[in-house]
């Protein structure tokens, strides 16, 4: 009997769209039992939306006052506890799950298979490595627990209308105190989140300032889109590091991506491979993101911005 | 006596393109430039940070892989690192037992800190330091953009999906690193010279008493599928055009 635990990624008592995605990665995996842990001060909401989910049998609430900010050291011995019963643990490939779920794993004496692609079996699975230059198909033991995560990329958000239990455990783990949260600052932007976003705009170095960078927030908000950008404008300080779309920033796979004044260096592109249509800007013929995008226009964004934006009305 | 210890993974360097080997074994590494992984670079530029700001006295580079590690080794001594151990193994080995191998010389090197880059480019694991810490039983921060020493604590800076988080750590702690740390050092042609006197030791990995038994098979690369080939538009009035046609717009 597979049996799959997933770790729920949660804040300000919202359920990240990245478990949807976990619990829908699980429900590939034949006859599986899909349940929800959700670990924190006070978890009752979260609970209710990841109960709601098509496909979860439970949900298994931990609530603790340590448990009020995600610290990888201080959540790994709960998971690991309530793992017992499960033979697959899942989290998100999300800062928050590729922090916590390696720990988890030392903690139960096995190794992890990191960003599941894709199912082929409760023990076989596709990832990408080389920054998704390769893809390989990976076998795990079946004698062991199998942690995991989950590149959310790959997988649609599960729907509602689920109709899971809600129970809540107590764990006698032992809690470290060395690991501490200080603060968080995330810029509220009032644009649509870059990892959920059905359309993103991202600008690239060729923006130049942080002034100039506005155009693409501008043409985002036009296309009720979120906003991206390479590593090289947010190195330079044109955008902020949340925003960094690519292999060590976020993986993501909207309808739309419009990458402006962006050359397309492996990096970024492995980012992108999963949106449904790129359009790329720049005015470099050449330029690499050419070969891979769905509708390519060479020329200088500075006068091709302002014009798109007029031509959407 | 305060140590920082350094993992220098050897990887493919970030501007090869990588190709999957036509029997699907894995991708093409003969004649391949290898480099130390960009991450590890950067573990290593703030270590010397750290020892020359004086909240250290030595750093020690590690890597575990085969003989031909020994070059990125001299280039991490030759950044700055006092001296070099690698475990020479010659086949990969898999996170859990890298974390193991780098537990075994915890013990004996006992050191303050531990710096290793929040991913290897190679099989983009994300894993190790944070087994690691796990199995030392202490903290981690994980992604770091800055770190701050403050005597046996260290405030971290992380790069998290919502934006930036700071925990504060009690040390010995492992650290991991995230692009926007320092940017590395360039390698001077003296330093090269004087690095090749610098201690670089050599361990049998058979001779730590570390399982390496891998847990995952992989059964086969393939290249990624490949996107259709796109239009070349002329002007804005064409790409409204044909965003019109596939109903984006
Ligand atoms: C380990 C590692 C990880 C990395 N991870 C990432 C990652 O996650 N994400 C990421 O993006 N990068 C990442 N990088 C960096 C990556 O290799 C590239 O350096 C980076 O993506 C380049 O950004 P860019 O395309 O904005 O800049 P450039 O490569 O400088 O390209 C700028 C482009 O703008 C065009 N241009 C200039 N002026 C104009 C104009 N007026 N109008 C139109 N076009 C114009 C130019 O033709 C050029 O193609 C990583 C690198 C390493 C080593
Ligand atoms: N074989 C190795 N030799 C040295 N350092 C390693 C090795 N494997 C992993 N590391 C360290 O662990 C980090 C994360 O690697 P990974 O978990 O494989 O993504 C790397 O950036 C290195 O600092």
């Amino acid at each position: 009997m597979t049996k799959i635990l997933i770790v729920a990624e949660h804040s300000g008592g919202k359920l990240n769209a990245a478990t949807a995605k976990c619990v829908t990665c699980a429900a590939k995996i034949p006859d599986a039992e899909i349940a929800i842990a959700v670990f924190a001060a006070d978890a009752g909401e979260v609970a209710t939306q990841a109960a709601a989910l098509a496909g979860v049998k439970k949900v298994i609430k931990i609530e603790n006052a340590a448990n009020a900010e995600p610290l990888a050291a201080v959540l790994a011995p709960q998971v690991a506890a309530i793992a017992a019963n499960y033979t697959h643990v899942f989290g998100p490939s999300t800062t928050y799950g590729k922090d916590l779920m390696p720990r988890v794993a030392a903690l139960l004496g096995v190794g992890q298979l990191s960003d599941i692609m894709a199912v082929e079996s409760a023990y076989r699975f596709r990832r990408p490595v080389y920054a998704g230059n390769a893809i390989v198909t990976v076998e795990a033991p079946q004698d062991k627990k199998l942690v995991a995560t989950v590149r959310a990329a790959s997988f649609q958000a599960a729907g509602t209308g689920g109709n899971g239990t809600i129970e809540s455990s107590s764990v006698t783990a032992e809690l470290p105190t060395h690991t501490r949260f200080v603060t968080r600052s995330a810029a509220a932007t009032g644009r649509p989140d870059l990892q959920t976003a059905a359309r993103v705009v991202s600008g690239g170095r060729a923006l130049g300032s942080a002034d100039n960078f506005k155009i693409i927030f501008s043409l985002a908000d036009k296309l009720k889109a979120g906003v991206g950008a390479s590593r090289a404008a947010v190195d330079s300080g044109y955008a902020a590091n949340e925003l960094q779309v690519g292999q060590t920033g976020k993986i993501i796979s909207p309808e739309l991506y419009v990458a402006v004044g962006i050359s397309g260096a492996i990096q970024h592109l492995t980012g992108i491979k999963d949106a449904r249509t790129i359009v790329a800007i720049n005015k470099d013929g050449e330029a690499p993101i050419f070969e891979i995008a769905d509708i390519g226009l060479v020329g200088d964004l500075f006068t091709i911005l302002p014009e798109l934006e007029k031509a959407l009305g | 006596m305060s140590k920082i210890l350094v993992g220098l993974k050897r990887v493919v360097d970030y501007n090869v393109r990588v190709r999957v080997k036509p029997d699907g074994t894995g991708v093409v590494t003969d004649g391949v430039k290898m480099s130390i992984n960009p991450f590890d670079e950067i573990a290593l530029e703030e270590a010397l940070r750290i020892k020359e700001k004086g909240g250290a006295t030595e750093v020690i580079v590690v890597s575990i892989g085969p003989a031909d590690t020994q070059q990125q080794l001299r280039t991490g001594l030759a950044m700055g690192a006092d001296r070099a151990i690698l475990v020479q193994a010659d086949t990969a080995v898999e996170p859990l037992v890298a974390a193991k191998i780098f537990l075994k010389l915890i013990e004996k090197e006992a050191p303050q800190i531990v710096l290793l880059g929040k991913q290897g480019i190679d099989d983009d694991n994300s894993q190790t330091g944070q087994m690691l810490a796990a199995l030392w039983q202490r903290p981690q921060a994980t992604f770091a953009s800055k770190i701050e020493l403050d005597g046996p604590k260290a405030k971290v800076t992380r790069e998290v999906d919502a934006g930036l988080e700071t925990i504060e750590v009690d040390l010995p702690a492992v650290l991991t690193t995230d692009l926007r740390l320092n940017e590395p050092r360039y390698v001077k042609l003296p330093d090269i010279m004087k690095a090749k006197k610098k201690p670089l030791e050599v361990i049998a990995l058979n001779t730590l008493g570390v399982d390496t038994t891998p847990q995952f098979k992989s059964l086969k690369f393939e290249a990624p599928a490949s996107r259709q080939k796109g239009v070349m538009v002329k002007d804005v009035g064409e790409l409204v055009a044909a965003l019109k046609q596939k109903g984006l717009v």
